[in-house]
Protein backbone atom coordinates (compact mmCIF):
# COMPACT_ATOMS: atom_id res chain seq x y z
CA UNK A 1 0.00 0.00 0.00
CA UNK A 2 2.66 2.33 0.95
CA UNK A 3 4.26 1.59 -2.68
CA UNK A 4 0.83 2.93 -3.69
CA UNK A 5 0.75 6.26 -2.11
CA UNK A 6 4.53 6.91 -3.17
CA UNK A 7 4.02 6.12 -6.82
CA UNK A 8 0.93 8.58 -6.79
CA UNK A 9 3.59 11.13 -5.24
CA UNK A 10 5.52 10.58 -8.04
CA UNK A 11 2.71 10.25 -10.77
CA UNK A 12 1.65 13.90 -9.50
CA UNK A 13 5.08 15.44 -9.72
CA UNK A 14 5.81 14.74 -13.21
CA UNK A 15 3.56 17.05 -15.25
CA UNK A 16 5.21 19.84 -12.65
CA UNK A 17 8.59 18.89 -13.92
CA UNK A 18 7.46 18.54 -17.46
CA UNK A 19 5.97 22.17 -17.50
CA UNK A 20 8.93 23.63 -15.46
CA UNK A 21 11.21 21.84 -18.22
CA UNK A 22 9.43 22.78 -21.25
CA UNK A 23 8.74 26.64 -19.86
CA UNK A 24 12.73 26.90 -19.20
CA UNK A 25 13.74 25.22 -22.09
CA UNK A 26 11.76 27.13 -24.76
CA UNK A 27 11.26 29.81 -22.97
CA UNK A 28 15.00 30.58 -23.21
CA UNK A 29 15.76 31.27 -26.24
CA UNK A 30 14.08 34.33 -26.76
CA UNK A 31 14.54 35.83 -23.12
CA UNK A 32 16.98 38.42 -23.60
CA UNK A 33 17.30 42.51 -23.30
CA UNK A 34 14.65 43.29 -26.22
CA UNK A 35 11.91 41.24 -24.69
CA UNK A 36 11.79 43.21 -21.84
CA UNK A 37 12.50 46.54 -23.92
CA UNK A 38 10.74 46.08 -27.69
CA UNK A 39 7.03 46.29 -28.53
CA UNK A 40 6.10 43.28 -30.57
CA UNK A 41 7.08 42.83 -34.13
CA UNK A 42 4.71 42.39 -36.95
CA UNK A 43 4.13 38.89 -38.67
CA UNK A 44 7.30 37.80 -40.71
CA UNK A 45 9.70 40.25 -38.16
CA UNK A 46 12.03 38.28 -35.66
CA UNK A 47 12.88 39.38 -32.81
CA UNK A 48 10.55 41.87 -31.00
CA UNK A 49 9.52 41.54 -27.32
CA UNK A 50 6.60 42.29 -24.99
CA UNK A 51 7.29 45.46 -22.91
CA UNK A 52 3.98 46.82 -23.21
CA UNK A 53 2.70 43.21 -21.91
CA UNK A 54 4.98 43.64 -19.02
CA UNK A 55 3.92 46.91 -17.90
CA UNK A 56 0.35 46.21 -19.01
CA UNK A 57 0.35 43.22 -16.27
CA UNK A 58 2.21 45.79 -13.75
CA UNK A 59 -0.84 48.47 -14.21
CA UNK A 60 -3.88 45.37 -14.25
CA UNK A 61 -2.30 44.15 -10.56
CA UNK A 62 -1.67 47.67 -9.92
CA UNK A 63 -5.63 48.61 -10.13
CA UNK A 64 -6.73 45.58 -8.73
CA UNK A 65 -4.61 45.63 -5.82
CA UNK A 66 -5.80 49.09 -4.84
CA UNK A 67 -9.57 48.25 -5.58
CA UNK A 68 -8.67 44.53 -3.80
CA UNK A 69 -6.53 44.83 -0.92
CA UNK A 70 -8.73 47.88 1.33
CA UNK A 71 -11.98 46.01 0.92
CA UNK A 72 -9.63 42.38 1.47
CA UNK A 73 -8.17 44.19 4.17
CA UNK A 74 -10.78 45.64 6.05
CA UNK A 75 -13.24 42.91 5.68
CA UNK A 76 -10.89 40.34 7.27
CA UNK A 77 -10.57 43.01 10.28
CA UNK A 78 -14.34 42.65 10.55
CA UNK A 79 -13.99 39.30 10.36
CA UNK A 80 -11.60 38.65 13.33
CA UNK A 81 -12.39 41.72 15.44
CA UNK A 82 -16.37 41.66 15.34
CA UNK A 83 -17.32 38.84 13.39
CA UNK A 84 -18.02 36.32 16.03
CA UNK A 85 -21.67 36.42 14.80
CA UNK A 86 -24.50 35.56 12.82
CA UNK A 87 -23.46 37.60 9.80
CA UNK A 88 -20.19 36.99 10.11
CA UNK A 89 -20.44 33.60 9.76
CA UNK A 90 -22.45 34.09 6.67
CA UNK A 91 -19.30 36.68 5.22
CA UNK A 92 -16.86 34.12 6.14
CA UNK A 93 -18.83 31.73 4.44
CA UNK A 94 -19.86 34.08 0.97
CA UNK A 95 -16.46 34.67 0.79
CA UNK A 96 -15.42 31.26 0.53
CA UNK A 97 -18.29 30.55 -2.05
CA UNK A 98 -16.61 33.92 -3.72
CA UNK A 99 -13.14 32.25 -3.95
CA UNK A 100 -14.73 29.06 -6.23
CA UNK A 101 -16.25 31.51 -8.64
CA UNK A 102 -14.63 30.93 -11.89
CA UNK A 103 -12.58 34.13 -13.14
CA UNK A 104 -14.22 33.61 -16.54
CA UNK A 105 -17.90 34.63 -14.70
CA UNK A 106 -16.07 37.42 -12.75
CA UNK A 107 -15.24 38.35 -16.15
CA UNK A 108 -18.65 38.66 -17.40
CA UNK A 109 -19.53 40.68 -14.75
CA UNK A 110 -16.92 43.28 -15.11
CA UNK A 111 -17.94 43.43 -19.00
CA UNK A 112 -21.66 43.90 -18.09
CA UNK A 113 -20.76 46.23 -15.38
CA UNK A 114 -17.83 48.35 -16.60
CA UNK A 115 -17.77 47.40 -20.31
CA UNK A 116 -20.99 47.99 -21.25
CA UNK A 117 -21.62 51.12 -19.54
CA UNK A 118 -18.44 52.90 -20.52
CA UNK A 119 -18.74 51.30 -24.30
CA UNK A 120 -15.25 50.58 -23.88
CA UNK A 121 -13.04 47.90 -23.32
CA UNK A 122 -10.50 48.98 -20.68
CA UNK A 123 -7.75 48.32 -18.19
CA UNK A 124 -9.92 49.14 -15.75
CA UNK A 125 -12.25 47.27 -15.98
CA UNK A 126 -10.11 44.24 -16.39
CA UNK A 127 -8.72 45.12 -12.93
CA UNK A 128 -11.94 45.79 -11.12
CA UNK A 129 -12.42 41.88 -12.58
CA UNK A 130 -8.70 40.80 -10.60
CA UNK A 131 -9.93 43.15 -7.94
CA UNK A 132 -12.66 40.73 -7.14
CA UNK A 133 -10.65 37.42 -7.78
CA UNK A 134 -8.04 38.88 -4.95
CA UNK A 135 -10.63 39.74 -2.53
CA UNK A 136 -11.57 36.34 -1.02
CA UNK A 137 -7.72 35.27 -0.70
CA UNK A 138 -7.02 38.64 1.09
CA UNK A 139 -9.83 38.89 3.38
CA UNK A 140 -9.38 35.35 4.65
CA UNK A 141 -5.40 35.65 5.11
CA UNK A 142 -6.22 38.88 6.98
CA UNK A 143 -8.70 37.00 9.27
CA UNK A 144 -6.29 34.48 9.95
CA UNK A 145 -3.12 36.57 10.53
CA UNK A 146 -4.83 38.89 12.93
CA UNK A 147 -6.06 36.01 14.66
CA UNK A 148 -2.81 34.83 15.37
CA UNK A 149 -1.97 38.45 17.27
CA UNK A 150 -1.69 37.47 20.92
CA UNK A 151 -4.31 39.09 23.17
CA UNK A 152 -2.11 40.42 25.90
CA UNK A 153 -1.01 42.74 23.14
CA UNK A 154 -5.26 44.38 22.28
CA UNK A 155 -5.22 44.58 26.45
CA UNK A 156 -1.98 45.92 27.10
CA UNK A 157 -3.70 48.91 24.11
CA UNK A 158 -6.39 48.74 25.95
CA UNK A 159 -5.30 49.01 29.63
CA UNK A 160 -3.46 52.53 28.32
CA UNK A 161 -6.63 54.07 27.97
CA UNK A 162 -6.07 53.35 23.99
CA UNK A 163 -9.87 53.17 22.51
CA UNK A 164 -9.93 50.05 20.55
CA UNK A 165 -9.88 51.63 16.86
CA UNK A 166 -6.82 52.87 17.67
CA UNK A 167 -5.51 49.54 19.13
CA UNK A 168 -6.86 47.58 16.50
CA UNK A 169 -5.57 50.09 13.66
CA UNK A 170 -2.26 50.76 15.27
CA UNK A 171 -1.24 47.62 17.40
CA UNK A 172 -3.06 45.01 15.93
CA UNK A 173 -2.90 45.90 12.67
CA UNK A 174 1.03 46.78 12.42
CA UNK A 175 1.75 43.75 14.24
CA UNK A 176 -0.08 41.55 11.43
CA UNK A 177 0.98 43.24 8.67
CA UNK A 178 3.57 40.78 7.55
CA UNK A 179 1.12 38.11 7.64
CA UNK A 180 -1.21 40.23 5.99
CA UNK A 181 1.08 41.35 3.22
CA UNK A 182 1.31 37.82 2.48
CA UNK A 183 -2.10 37.44 1.52
CA UNK A 184 -1.76 40.28 -0.30
CA UNK A 185 1.15 38.94 -2.29
CA UNK A 186 -0.50 35.78 -2.76
CA UNK A 187 -3.66 37.76 -4.31
CA UNK A 188 -1.80 39.76 -6.53
CA UNK A 189 0.37 36.88 -7.81
CA UNK A 190 -2.63 34.35 -8.55
CA UNK A 191 -4.28 37.84 -10.49
CA UNK A 192 -1.38 38.26 -12.62
CA UNK A 193 -1.73 34.79 -13.92
CA UNK A 194 -5.11 35.20 -14.62
CA UNK A 195 -6.17 35.08 -18.49
CA UNK A 196 -9.98 34.58 -18.76
CA UNK A 197 -11.25 37.68 -17.40
CA UNK A 198 -9.07 39.72 -18.95
CA UNK A 199 -10.16 38.67 -22.41
CA UNK A 200 -13.14 40.81 -22.51
CA UNK A 201 -12.31 43.47 -20.05
CA UNK A 202 -8.75 44.51 -20.68
CA UNK A 203 -8.87 42.81 -24.39
CA UNK A 204 -5.37 43.13 -25.58
CA UNK A 205 -3.73 45.76 -27.23
CA UNK A 206 -0.75 45.54 -29.39
CA UNK A 207 0.29 48.96 -28.73
CA UNK A 208 1.83 51.01 -26.16
CA UNK A 209 -0.73 52.30 -23.81
CA UNK A 210 -1.05 53.22 -20.24
CA UNK A 211 -4.22 54.53 -20.54
CA UNK A 212 -6.79 52.94 -17.87
CA UNK A 213 -9.64 53.81 -20.04
CA UNK A 214 -8.31 52.00 -22.90
CA UNK A 215 -7.84 48.42 -23.63
CA UNK A 216 -4.00 47.27 -22.50
CA UNK A 217 -1.64 44.38 -23.19
CA UNK A 218 -1.22 41.66 -20.35
CA UNK A 219 1.55 38.67 -20.74
CA UNK A 220 -1.27 35.91 -20.23
CA UNK A 221 -3.68 37.38 -22.73
CA UNK A 222 -0.29 37.01 -25.17
CA UNK A 223 0.45 33.86 -24.18
CA UNK A 224 -3.05 32.54 -24.98
CA UNK A 225 -3.09 34.67 -28.34
CA UNK A 226 0.53 33.51 -29.45
CA UNK A 227 0.35 30.05 -28.71
CA UNK A 228 -2.67 29.52 -31.01
CA UNK A 229 -1.14 31.47 -34.01
CA UNK A 230 0.07 29.89 -36.69
CA UNK A 231 3.31 31.48 -36.65
CA UNK A 232 6.18 29.24 -35.13
CA UNK A 233 7.79 32.39 -34.13
CA UNK A 234 4.89 33.82 -32.07
CA UNK A 235 4.73 30.10 -30.60
CA UNK A 236 8.21 30.47 -29.36
CA UNK A 237 7.55 34.09 -27.44
CA UNK A 238 4.66 32.75 -26.20
CA UNK A 239 7.14 30.19 -24.70
CA UNK A 240 8.96 33.20 -23.23
CA UNK A 241 6.42 35.08 -22.38
CA UNK A 242 4.98 32.03 -19.87
CA UNK A 243 8.41 32.03 -18.40
CA UNK A 244 8.55 36.07 -17.98
CA UNK A 245 5.08 35.25 -16.20
CA UNK A 246 6.31 32.95 -14.18
CA UNK A 247 9.74 34.93 -12.66
CA UNK A 248 7.15 37.70 -12.37
CA UNK A 249 5.73 35.27 -9.52
CA UNK A 250 8.07 33.75 -7.82
CA UNK A 251 9.44 37.24 -8.04
CA UNK A 252 6.22 38.53 -5.84
CA UNK A 253 6.17 35.46 -3.66
CA UNK A 254 10.16 35.37 -2.87
CA UNK A 255 9.51 38.72 -1.34
CA UNK A 256 6.77 37.63 0.06
CA UNK A 257 8.92 34.75 1.68
CA UNK A 258 11.34 37.38 2.80
CA UNK A 259 9.38 39.90 4.48
CA UNK A 260 7.05 37.54 6.77
CA UNK A 261 9.31 35.39 8.77
CA UNK A 262 6.53 33.56 11.28
CA UNK A 263 6.71 36.12 14.59
CA UNK A 264 4.54 34.14 17.31
CA UNK A 265 4.02 30.74 17.45
CA UNK A 266 0.14 29.34 17.82
CA UNK A 267 -1.24 27.97 20.62
CA UNK A 268 -2.61 25.51 19.03
CA UNK B 1 -17.29 43.78 26.73
CA UNK B 2 -19.08 46.10 28.95
CA UNK B 3 -18.32 49.17 27.19
CA UNK B 4 -20.19 51.63 29.32
CA UNK B 5 -19.24 50.73 32.29
CA UNK B 6 -16.02 52.85 32.59
CA UNK B 7 -16.55 55.34 29.93
CA UNK B 8 -18.51 56.80 27.51
CA UNK B 9 -19.15 54.84 24.34
CA UNK B 10 -16.67 55.53 22.26
CA UNK B 11 -17.27 57.48 19.06
CA UNK B 12 -14.10 56.18 17.15
CA UNK B 13 -14.75 52.82 17.83
CA UNK B 14 -18.59 53.21 16.45
CA UNK B 15 -17.06 54.75 13.34
CA UNK B 16 -14.24 52.29 13.08
CA UNK B 17 -16.93 48.99 13.86
CA UNK B 18 -19.09 49.73 10.96
CA UNK B 19 -16.65 50.99 8.54
CA UNK B 20 -15.05 47.63 8.67
CA UNK B 21 -18.81 46.57 8.78
CA UNK B 22 -19.23 48.19 5.09
CA UNK B 23 -15.85 46.39 4.04
CA UNK B 24 -17.29 43.05 5.09
CA UNK B 25 -20.70 43.80 4.06
CA UNK B 26 -19.54 44.65 0.59
CA UNK B 27 -18.14 41.37 0.10
CA UNK B 28 -22.07 39.83 0.72
CA UNK B 29 -22.97 43.01 -2.01
CA UNK B 30 -20.37 41.96 -4.55
CA UNK B 31 -22.20 38.53 -4.58
CA UNK B 32 -25.65 39.99 -5.04
CA UNK B 33 -24.83 42.49 -7.80
CA UNK B 34 -23.20 39.19 -9.81
CA UNK B 35 -26.33 37.41 -9.70
CA UNK B 36 -28.21 40.54 -10.24
CA UNK B 37 -26.04 41.50 -13.33
CA UNK B 38 -26.09 38.10 -14.99
CA UNK B 39 -29.62 37.47 -14.69
CA UNK B 40 -30.38 41.22 -16.12
CA UNK B 41 -27.70 40.45 -18.47
CA UNK B 42 -29.82 36.90 -19.98
CA UNK B 43 -32.74 38.32 -20.15
CA UNK B 44 -33.25 38.30 -23.16
CA UNK B 45 -31.97 35.19 -23.83
CA UNK B 46 -34.02 33.73 -20.65
CA UNK B 47 -37.05 35.11 -22.31
CA UNK B 48 -36.71 34.13 -26.31
CA UNK B 49 -35.60 30.34 -24.86
CA UNK B 50 -36.87 29.87 -21.88
CA UNK B 51 -35.73 26.23 -20.43
CA UNK B 52 -35.02 24.76 -23.90
CA UNK B 53 -31.79 26.48 -23.18
CA UNK B 54 -30.79 24.24 -20.82
CA UNK B 55 -31.98 20.73 -22.96
CA UNK B 56 -31.81 22.35 -26.75
CA UNK B 57 -29.09 20.58 -28.43
CA UNK B 58 -28.27 22.95 -31.13
CA UNK B 59 -26.00 25.53 -30.84
CA UNK B 60 -26.03 27.84 -33.98
CA UNK B 61 -24.90 31.43 -33.74
CA UNK B 62 -25.54 32.11 -37.52
CA UNK B 63 -29.80 31.24 -37.05
CA UNK B 64 -29.56 32.79 -33.65
CA UNK B 65 -30.70 29.10 -32.12
CA UNK B 66 -28.68 28.67 -28.68
CA UNK B 67 -29.14 25.19 -27.18
CA UNK B 68 -27.26 25.00 -24.20
CA UNK B 69 -26.95 21.01 -23.67
CA UNK B 70 -23.85 19.84 -25.77
CA UNK B 71 -21.90 22.06 -23.92
CA UNK B 72 -23.69 21.47 -20.41
CA UNK B 73 -22.87 17.70 -21.04
CA UNK B 74 -19.17 18.59 -22.19
CA UNK B 75 -18.48 20.63 -19.06
CA UNK B 76 -20.17 17.94 -16.61
CA UNK B 77 -18.25 14.85 -18.68
CA UNK B 78 -14.88 16.04 -18.68
CA UNK B 79 -15.27 17.15 -14.84
CA UNK B 80 -16.18 13.71 -13.55
CA UNK B 81 -13.73 11.91 -15.75
CA UNK B 82 -11.10 14.11 -14.52
CA UNK B 83 -12.37 13.48 -11.29
CA UNK B 84 -11.69 9.90 -11.63
CA UNK B 85 -8.44 10.11 -12.63
CA UNK B 86 -7.49 12.58 -10.12
CA UNK B 87 -9.25 11.19 -6.89
CA UNK B 88 -7.46 8.13 -6.32
CA UNK B 89 -4.24 10.17 -7.14
CA UNK B 90 -4.91 13.18 -4.79
CA UNK B 91 -6.10 10.63 -1.88
CA UNK B 92 -2.97 9.07 -2.37
CA UNK B 93 -0.72 12.08 -2.03
CA UNK B 94 -2.69 13.35 1.06
CA UNK B 95 -2.61 10.07 2.86
CA UNK B 96 1.26 9.73 2.08
CA UNK B 97 1.88 13.52 3.25
CA UNK B 98 -0.52 12.83 6.13
CA UNK B 99 -0.03 9.61 7.43
CA UNK B 100 3.49 8.15 6.39
CA UNK B 101 5.94 10.83 5.24
CA UNK B 102 8.38 11.48 7.52
CA UNK B 103 8.50 14.99 8.64
CA UNK B 104 11.31 16.36 6.67
CA UNK B 105 9.84 15.40 3.44
CA UNK B 106 6.39 16.65 4.38
CA UNK B 107 6.76 20.41 4.09
CA UNK B 108 8.94 20.38 0.62
CA UNK B 109 6.24 18.05 -1.24
CA UNK B 110 3.51 19.99 0.05
CA UNK B 111 4.74 22.59 -0.98
CA UNK B 112 5.83 21.26 -4.02
CA UNK B 113 1.91 19.87 -4.92
CA UNK B 114 1.06 23.56 -4.23
CA UNK B 115 3.20 24.70 -6.60
CA UNK B 116 1.22 22.82 -8.62
CA UNK B 117 -2.08 24.71 -8.01
CA UNK B 118 -0.02 27.97 -8.53
CA UNK B 119 0.90 27.63 -12.40
CA UNK B 120 -1.32 29.89 -14.36
CA UNK B 121 -4.26 28.11 -15.95
CA UNK B 122 -2.43 29.74 -19.44
CA UNK B 123 0.48 28.14 -19.13
CA UNK B 124 -1.34 24.89 -18.61
CA UNK B 125 -2.89 25.15 -21.75
CA UNK B 126 0.32 26.32 -23.48
CA UNK B 127 1.88 23.21 -22.81
CA UNK B 128 -1.20 21.65 -23.48
CA UNK B 129 -1.06 22.36 -27.24
CA UNK B 130 2.66 22.15 -28.27
CA UNK B 131 3.87 19.13 -25.57
CA UNK B 132 0.80 17.04 -24.53
CA UNK B 133 -1.72 16.91 -27.45
CA UNK B 134 1.37 15.62 -29.82
CA UNK B 135 2.18 13.11 -27.36
CA UNK B 136 -1.65 12.29 -27.37
CA UNK B 137 -2.42 12.52 -31.34
CA UNK B 138 0.83 10.37 -32.03
CA UNK B 139 1.10 7.58 -29.18
CA UNK B 140 -2.14 7.57 -26.47
CA UNK B 141 -4.78 7.54 -29.53
CA UNK B 142 -3.43 5.12 -31.88
CA UNK B 143 -2.60 2.55 -29.42
CA UNK B 144 -5.86 3.33 -27.34
CA UNK B 145 -8.23 2.80 -30.43
CA UNK B 146 -6.23 -0.51 -31.81
CA UNK B 147 -6.83 -1.91 -28.54
CA UNK B 148 -10.02 -0.80 -26.98
CA UNK B 149 -11.68 0.17 -29.72
CA UNK B 150 -14.96 -1.96 -28.64
CA UNK B 151 -15.69 0.76 -25.89
CA UNK B 152 -17.47 3.54 -27.14
CA UNK B 153 -15.00 5.92 -25.45
CA UNK B 154 -12.10 4.91 -27.74
CA UNK B 155 -13.33 5.80 -31.23
CA UNK B 156 -12.93 7.95 -33.80
CA UNK B 157 -9.96 10.17 -35.81
CA UNK B 158 -7.04 10.82 -33.34
CA UNK B 159 -6.49 14.88 -33.53
CA UNK B 160 -5.15 15.03 -30.34
CA UNK B 161 -7.10 18.27 -29.55
CA UNK B 162 -10.26 16.87 -27.90
CA UNK B 163 -11.65 15.51 -24.65
CA UNK B 164 -8.70 13.37 -23.76
CA UNK B 165 -6.34 16.11 -24.10
CA UNK B 166 -8.63 18.19 -21.84
CA UNK B 167 -9.16 15.55 -18.80
CA UNK B 168 -5.86 14.95 -19.09
CA UNK B 169 -5.17 18.82 -18.17
CA UNK B 170 -7.96 18.82 -15.47
CA UNK B 171 -6.87 16.18 -13.64
CA UNK B 172 -3.58 17.58 -12.93
CA UNK B 173 -4.94 21.03 -12.19
CA UNK B 174 -7.72 19.97 -9.33
CA UNK B 175 -5.54 17.42 -8.01
CA UNK B 176 -3.13 19.97 -5.21
CA UNK B 177 -6.84 20.74 -4.34
CA UNK B 178 -8.00 17.67 -3.19
CA UNK B 179 -5.59 16.49 -1.71
CA UNK B 180 -4.48 19.59 0.32
CA UNK B 181 -7.59 20.21 1.54
CA UNK B 182 -7.60 15.91 2.50
CA UNK B 183 -4.32 16.44 3.67
CA UNK B 184 -5.75 19.14 6.06
CA UNK B 185 -8.93 17.05 6.89
CA UNK B 186 -7.07 13.76 7.37
CA UNK B 187 -4.18 16.06 10.26
CA UNK B 188 -7.35 17.12 12.15
CA UNK B 189 -9.02 13.88 12.61
CA UNK B 190 -8.07 13.66 16.46
CA UNK B 191 -4.74 11.92 17.17
CA UNK B 192 -6.75 9.94 20.25
CA UNK B 193 -8.55 7.93 16.98
CA UNK B 194 -5.36 6.51 16.15
CA UNK B 195 -3.76 5.65 19.17
CA UNK B 196 -7.34 3.69 19.95
CA UNK B 197 -7.09 1.93 17.24
CA UNK B 198 -3.26 1.12 17.28
CA UNK B 199 -3.87 -0.17 21.01
CA UNK B 200 -6.50 -1.91 19.75
CA UNK B 201 -3.88 -4.32 17.86
CA UNK B 202 -4.55 -2.49 14.45
CA UNK B 203 -1.85 -2.74 12.25
CA UNK B 204 -0.85 0.71 10.45
CA UNK B 205 -3.10 0.39 7.24
CA UNK B 206 -5.87 -0.56 9.30
CA UNK B 207 -5.46 2.63 10.99
CA UNK B 208 -5.48 4.27 8.00
CA UNK B 209 -8.55 2.76 6.67
CA UNK B 210 -10.45 3.78 10.19
CA UNK B 211 -9.20 7.36 9.87
CA UNK B 212 -10.32 7.48 6.10
CA UNK B 213 -13.76 6.29 7.35
CA UNK B 214 -13.65 9.23 10.09
CA UNK B 215 -13.24 11.82 7.49
CA UNK B 216 -15.25 10.78 4.86
CA UNK B 217 -17.45 13.77 4.54
CA UNK B 218 -14.51 16.01 4.36
CA UNK B 219 -12.96 13.87 1.62
CA UNK B 220 -16.21 14.14 -0.34
CA UNK B 221 -16.20 18.10 0.45
CA UNK B 222 -12.76 18.85 -1.11
CA UNK B 223 -13.70 16.30 -4.10
CA UNK B 224 -16.14 18.87 -4.24
CA UNK B 225 -14.57 21.49 -4.17
CA UNK B 226 -11.81 19.98 -6.63
CA UNK B 227 -15.01 19.34 -8.82
CA UNK B 228 -15.98 23.34 -8.91
CA UNK B 229 -12.86 23.99 -10.06
CA UNK B 230 -12.84 21.72 -13.05
CA UNK B 231 -16.52 22.63 -14.34
CA UNK B 232 -14.97 26.35 -14.20
CA UNK B 233 -11.81 25.98 -15.01
CA UNK B 234 -11.55 28.26 -18.60
CA UNK B 235 -8.00 28.84 -20.48
CA UNK B 236 -5.75 25.44 -20.10
CA UNK B 237 -9.23 23.31 -20.98
CA UNK B 238 -10.11 26.16 -24.06
CA UNK B 239 -6.92 25.88 -25.85
CA UNK B 240 -6.62 21.37 -25.87
CA UNK B 241 -10.72 20.83 -26.25
CA UNK B 242 -11.28 21.38 -29.54
CA UNK B 243 -14.16 23.63 -28.76
CA UNK B 244 -16.93 21.75 -31.22
CA UNK B 245 -20.35 21.84 -29.09
CA UNK B 246 -21.44 18.15 -29.93
CA UNK B 247 -22.71 15.17 -27.40
CA UNK B 248 -20.07 12.50 -27.68
CA UNK B 249 -18.71 9.72 -25.56
CA UNK B 250 -15.62 9.10 -27.36
CA UNK B 251 -12.78 11.14 -25.67
CA UNK B 252 -11.20 11.51 -28.99
CA UNK B 253 -13.71 13.80 -29.87
CA UNK B 254 -13.66 17.79 -29.86
CA UNK B 255 -16.05 19.06 -27.42
CA UNK B 256 -17.02 22.38 -25.23
CA UNK B 257 -17.42 23.51 -21.80
CA UNK B 258 -19.46 26.37 -20.39
CA UNK B 259 -16.57 28.37 -19.59
CA UNK B 260 -14.78 27.70 -22.85
CA UNK B 261 -17.36 28.59 -25.22
CA UNK B 262 -17.76 31.73 -23.29
CA UNK B 263 -14.23 32.40 -23.70
CA UNK B 264 -13.55 31.55 -26.95
CA UNK B 265 -17.03 33.17 -28.17
CA UNK B 266 -17.60 36.52 -26.09
CA UNK B 267 -15.66 38.54 -28.31
CA UNK B 268 -16.91 37.46 -31.53
CA UNK B 269 -20.86 37.53 -30.60
CA UNK B 270 -22.02 40.37 -32.89
CA UNK B 271 -25.98 40.60 -31.79
CA UNK B 272 -27.59 40.75 -28.32
CA UNK B 273 -29.27 37.42 -28.33
CA UNK B 274 -25.61 36.48 -28.55
CA UNK B 275 -24.20 38.37 -26.10
CA UNK B 276 -27.17 37.28 -23.62
CA UNK B 277 -26.98 33.69 -24.33
CA UNK B 278 -23.43 33.35 -23.37
CA UNK B 279 -24.10 35.74 -20.21
CA UNK B 280 -26.91 33.44 -19.85
CA UNK B 281 -24.17 30.32 -20.22
CA UNK B 282 -21.81 32.45 -17.08
CA UNK B 283 -24.97 32.66 -14.86
CA UNK B 284 -25.99 29.15 -14.88
CA UNK B 285 -22.17 28.43 -14.84
CA UNK B 286 -22.07 30.66 -11.96
CA UNK B 287 -25.05 28.76 -10.12
CA UNK B 288 -23.36 25.41 -10.35
CA UNK B 289 -20.72 26.55 -9.09
CA UNK B 290 -21.86 28.40 -6.39
CA UNK B 291 -24.16 25.36 -5.29
CA UNK B 292 -20.72 22.86 -5.16
CA UNK B 293 -19.00 25.37 -3.38
CA UNK B 294 -21.43 26.20 -0.22
CA UNK B 295 -22.22 22.45 -0.06
CA UNK B 296 -18.93 21.92 0.06
CA UNK B 297 -17.96 24.23 2.57
CA UNK B 298 -20.56 23.18 4.82
CA UNK B 299 -19.46 19.29 4.63
CA UNK B 300 -15.92 20.29 5.28
CA UNK B 301 -16.58 23.15 8.23
CA UNK B 302 -19.37 20.96 9.97
CA UNK B 303 -16.57 18.01 10.35
CA UNK B 304 -13.59 20.63 11.60
CA UNK B 305 -16.67 21.89 14.52
CA UNK B 306 -17.51 18.32 15.21
CA UNK B 307 -13.38 17.55 16.10
CA UNK B 308 -13.01 20.76 18.07
CA UNK B 309 -16.00 19.62 20.17
CA UNK B 310 -14.25 16.58 20.95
Amino acid sequence: MKCLMIFSVIVTLVPLVFIFYYTLSKGISYLNLDFFIQMPKPVGESGGGMANAIVGTLILITIGGSIGIPIGVFAGTYLSEFGNNKFGYLVRFMTDVLSGVPSIVVGVVAYTLVVVPMKHFSALAGGIALAILMIPTITRTTEEMIKLVPHSLREAGLALGIPKWKTTLMIVLKTAWKGIATGILLGLSRAAGETAPLLFTALGNRFWSTSIFQPIASLTVYIYDYAKAPFEEWNNQAWTAALVLILLISILSLLFKIITRPKYKTNK
Amino acid sequence: MAKNTFRKYNIGDFIFEKLTLLFAALVLFLILLMTFEMYTGSLGSIKKFGWNFLINSEWDPVQEIFGALPIIFGTLFSSFLALIISLPLSLGVAIFLSELAPSWLEKPLSYLVELLAGIPSVIYGLWGIFVLVPWIRNDVEPFLSERFDFLPFFRGAPYGFGMLAAVLILAVMVLPIISSITRDVLKSVPQSQREAALALGATKWETIKIVLKEAKPGILGATMLGLGRAIGETMAVTMVIGNTANISLSLFDPSYTMASVIANEFTEATSDIYVSALIELALVLFVITVLINAFARLLVWSLERKWKKS
